[in-house]
């Protein structure tokens, strides 16, 4: 039987790494008691698996994880348990049993939505601080716009020629909207996953360097807001789509 | 929202920005406006080592418990965060609070081994504190050392406030409530209360002392200088560690570090007297915690901190009293849940070997042996009681059983060690090489695997050996080539691997072991020049500790290489550490006699800890 939780990342956990993220979720599921399943062998470790890992830095409320277990907790109780244990950055939002059979999250991950904050004290562009988010909203119609973007990606060996714009899907300008005092930019939806995964990071560098402007990275916190699956019916769906309340 | 202390720019640009940011789970968090005491608690080397130490997980659970005390932790920032910190003046800050240390009442912080000391000034330095104590200002936190190189403070004795002889868990409320007293007295000036604390029982105040030397650099004569200091300091301890703090929530790092897991403390002290060990003569009586107190500490840490290790911590776990049911129980009640039981320092028994084949994997787990001297004469000398025998039936019973790997340390440089003593660590492995090849073909389980790690011996105060010659870094390494030339000699060489020690750290080691407080300058001049992180290789620069030696007119070789006379005033006499000189002298004599001293379960030497009432000195007259 296998659980998927949903969880979100923020504040000064966005400087937990992926490994050291879950060796804290072993700990707490021990801790909290939830009855989970052991591998065989010497060294028994839990059955687990994220769906997509999160950079250092990026915060998010749409992380994922499946949880082979031994048995089902009602779904209120378990959030109760577990984010008891938890510290309150991190917090397990939703807990869904998951159908037999159902593919791990990792291995159909889709896409994911980005949200591309403005810190607090920070501009668009440092050596342009009249660069409004209207105005920048209004350069990266024209950037999404081109057939094709272009960028240099490195990979182990080599430089090589990326066109990533099949793989931004979509974006939203969020007019007046926030997160954690910090005003909305731009949601974009990116592909992600084994197989195409293009970094929020990344995209913004193509942008300010088809604007011609100075990117401060430091100015902007990006925060993931969902993560996605192609279903064959109907198309993307949110991985939390899969798994059932239980109450 | 939690604030930082550091921005989102400079923790993305280091190397584990975790190091810095707190927050772990079991974190103490208290509102820093509504207590009258802030301990600041410093491990002065980089987080994960820190991290791994109990001593302070012990000491941060006992302060906390004081309502009016909020204790909060420092470690080193890693030389990356160190840089940047120097250049945009960032003070340091603690990681609960995330406030800057000079803010603080207090910093404490111990003192684990000799090369963290450039470490400590770094600590100082970044928290924008002076470190010259007599330089300090009266809103400067107070700042104390402790742990076992408290047992010589001298070197460290410009730097610090007040050092802390014996075990955290007696006179520090004491302490704190001198300085909440004169704090609402409104009487408090940091002289009245160093005054106040020279007063209590094994706190030490260096400021209040004077050394003087003789012609020859040997210390002359060692006085207070003031009237509230006591000639002699009297090491604290703890006799009863089943009814003291332990704590049941102890913190859990995100990062991986040294040692993650739980640490179950179950005796302090040990019976051996193994003449060359510190902490076999420093923390006597051997004292044992109650069995039911362990197993209750044990259940209670795994639930609070969902850990999957646990791990027994004592100097030698074979000689704790009640192992075989305190193993049993933890493996009946907790193995069955994923949780690893590890046990170090155990002797390899029947027993032993039944526990190890339950909570390890045989292919994978070694054997480990601390002979710590090749020829059973040496071991003679320095007293320790493991025989060729027992090594070669113990290795023999686990090769039977599966095991084919076996790791084993040594020492050299050991006194009255010959050449013939350094061979025998080499013959030694081959016939444990050989023995494993006695075993038929397909009963053994492959090749078998030996590694011998040899650390070069360091004589340290409160030992028999506190009067001895160290050798030499020439010596050390012609030492150490020896044997290395003698492994390649052995049959079954290409199953041993040897691996040894750095000389020219060692030999630092062995001064400031056994230095006086003229070092001071030194350790000052080193760290001005760039010296930190002394015991990470990467960071060693040995060139700028010669410098320093030579720019203060210091010669190391004084510390090191010189045997001492019996009646020679040592820096650290002013210690009453338990074990008397008297007890180390005859010690001494009994080592180069090569005469073994019985432990203390055998029979009572006389070392002095009996007049403490307590542990294995009224043990034998409770039984029967």
């Amino acid at each position: 039987m296998k659980v998927r939780m949903r969880f979100k990342k923020t504040g000064s956990m966005k400087f937990i790494g992926h490994l050291d993220l879950m060796r804290y979720f072993q700990k707490i599921f021990r801790k909290a008691n939830l009855p989970v399943a052991y591998s065989q062998g010497f060294n028994p470790h839990q059955i687990m698996s994220f769906a997509a890992p999160l950079g250092v830095g990026l915060t998010s409320e749409g992380e994922y994880v499946d949880v082979e277990v031994t048995d089902i907790w009602d779904s209120d109780q378990a959030l109760l348990r577990i984010n008891a244990c938890l510290n309150d950055e991190i917090q397990i939002l939703q807990y869904g049993v998951l159908p037999d059979k159902t593919k791990p999250a990792m291995s159909v991950v889709a896409a994911a939505d980005y949200l591309i904050l403005l810190k607090e004290g920070s501009s668009l562009d440092p050596e342009d601080t009249s660069y409004s988010i209207e105005a920048f909203q209004k350069d990266f119609r024209a950037f999404y716009g081109q057939d094709s973007i272009e960028i240099e990606k490195k990979t182990k060996k080599s430089l090589k020629t990326v066109d990533i714009r099949p793989m931004i899907l979509t974006y939203q300008n969020r007019e007046g909207e926030s997160v954690d005092g910090m005003p909305v930019v731009l949601m974009m939806r990116l592909s992600t996953g084994s197989s195409d995964n293009l970094k929020p990071a990344l995209v913004l560098q193509a942008f300010y360097h088809y604007t011609g402007r100075t990117l401060s990275e430091d100015s902007f916190q990006v925060h993931r807001l969902d993560t996605y699956y192609n279903d064959e019916e109907n198309g993307l769906c949110s991985l939390s789509a899969q798994g059932r309340c239980i109450s | 929202m939690r604030k930082l202390a550091l921005s989102d720019k400079i923790l993305l640009s280091v190397e584990k920005p975790a190091r810095y940011i707190g927050n772990e789970m079991n974190m103490v968090v208290k509102d820093p406006e509504k207590v009258d005491i802030r301990f600041c608690m410093c491990f002065p080397d980089v987080y994960e080592i820190g991290m791994s130490h109990l001593g302070i997980q012990i000491l941060y659970d006992m302060f906390n418990k004081r309502e009016d005390t909020y204790c909060e932790r420092v470690y080193s920032p890693w030389p990356d965060l160190d840089a940047i910190m120097r250049k945009e003046h960032i003070p340091l800050f603690s990681l609960e609070s995330q406030q800057p240390v000079k803010q603080f009442d207090f910093l404490g912080i111990t003192l684990q081994y000799e090369m963290c000391y450039t470490n400590i000034l770094q600590v100082l330095d970044l928290s924008q504190i002076p470190l010259i104590a007599t330089d300090r200002k009266e809103e400067d936190p107070i700042v104390i050392g402790g742990g076992p190189c408290a047992y010589n403070p001298e070197p460290l004795a410009d730097f610090f406030d007040i050092f802390y002889i014996g075990e955290g868990e007696t006179v520090y409320f004491e302490l704190l409530d001198a300085y909440k007293e004169l704090k609402t007295s409104g009487s408090y000036s940091r002289k009245a209360f160093l005054e106040r604390a020279a007063q209590i029982e094994g706190l030490y105040v260096p400021q209040f002392y004077e050394a003087a030397y003789h012609e020859d650099g040997t210390l002359a004569s060692f006085t207070p200088v003031n009237a509230h200091a006591k000639p002699v300091i009297k090491k604290q301890v703890v006799m009863e560690l089943s009814d003291t703090f332990y704590p049941e929530k102890p913190l859990v790092p995100y990062i991986q570090v040294t040692q993650d897991r739980v640490v179950l403390e179950i005796q302090r002290g040990c019976i051996r007297g193994c003449r060359f060990c510190q902490a076999g003569m420093i923390y006597r009586p051997i004292r044992e915690r109650d069995v039911e107190f362990l197993k209750d500490r044990a259940a209670k840490m795994l639930e609070s901190t969902g850990q999957d290790e646990i791990s027994l911590s004592s100097l030698s776990s074979s000689d704790y009293s009640q192992l075989k049911e305190l193993v049993y129980f933890l493996i009946d009640e907790f193995g069955s849940r994923g949780v690893n039981i590890s046990l170090p320092s155990l002797r390899i028994d029947a027993f032993a070997l039944d526990v190890m084949s339950k909570v390890q994997d045989i292919k994978k787990s070694s054997l480990t042996f601390a002979p710590e001297a090749g020829s059973q004469r040496l071991r003679d000398v320095i007293n320790k009681g493991l025989t060729e025998e027992v090594i070669l039936k113990g290795s023999m019973d686990a090769f039977e059983s599966g095991w084919n790997k076996v790791k084993f340390y040594f020492m050299l440089g050991l006194p009255t060690e010959t050449f013939d003593d350094i061979e025998e660590i080499a013959k030694l492995c081959e016939k444990v090489a050989e023995n494993y090849y006695t075993i038929p073909k397909d009963k053994r389980n492959g090749k078998v695997s030996i590694t011998a790690s040899t650390s070069f011996f360091v004589p340290k105060p409160f030992t028999p050996f506190q009067w001895v010659r160290m050798a030499t870094s020439e010596e050390f390494k012609e030492k150490q080539q020896f044997l290395s030339s003698k492994f390649r000699e052995q049959l079954n060489q290409k199953s041993m691997k040897y691996n040894w020690h750095e000389f020219d750290l060692t030999m630092l080691e062995g001064v400031l072991a056994r230095g006086d407080r003229r070092l001071g300058k030194v350790i000052l001049c080193a760290y001005q020049s760039g010296c930190m992180f002394d015991s990470w290789s990467e960071f060693f620069q040995f060139d700028k500790w010669m410098d320093a030696f030579s720019k203060n007119k210091i010669d190391p070789l004084f510390y090191t290489a010189r045997e001492r006379a019996k009646d020679e005033l040592f820096p650290w006499d002013f210690i009453d550490a338990g074990v008397t000189k008297q007890f180390l002298w005859r010690e001494y004599e009994n080592a180069r006699a090569e005469k073994v001293t019985p432990n203390c379960r055998q029979g009572c030497s006389g070392c002095g800890a009996f007049k403490y009432k307590g542990g294995v000195c009224i043990e034998s007259k409770n039984a029967v």
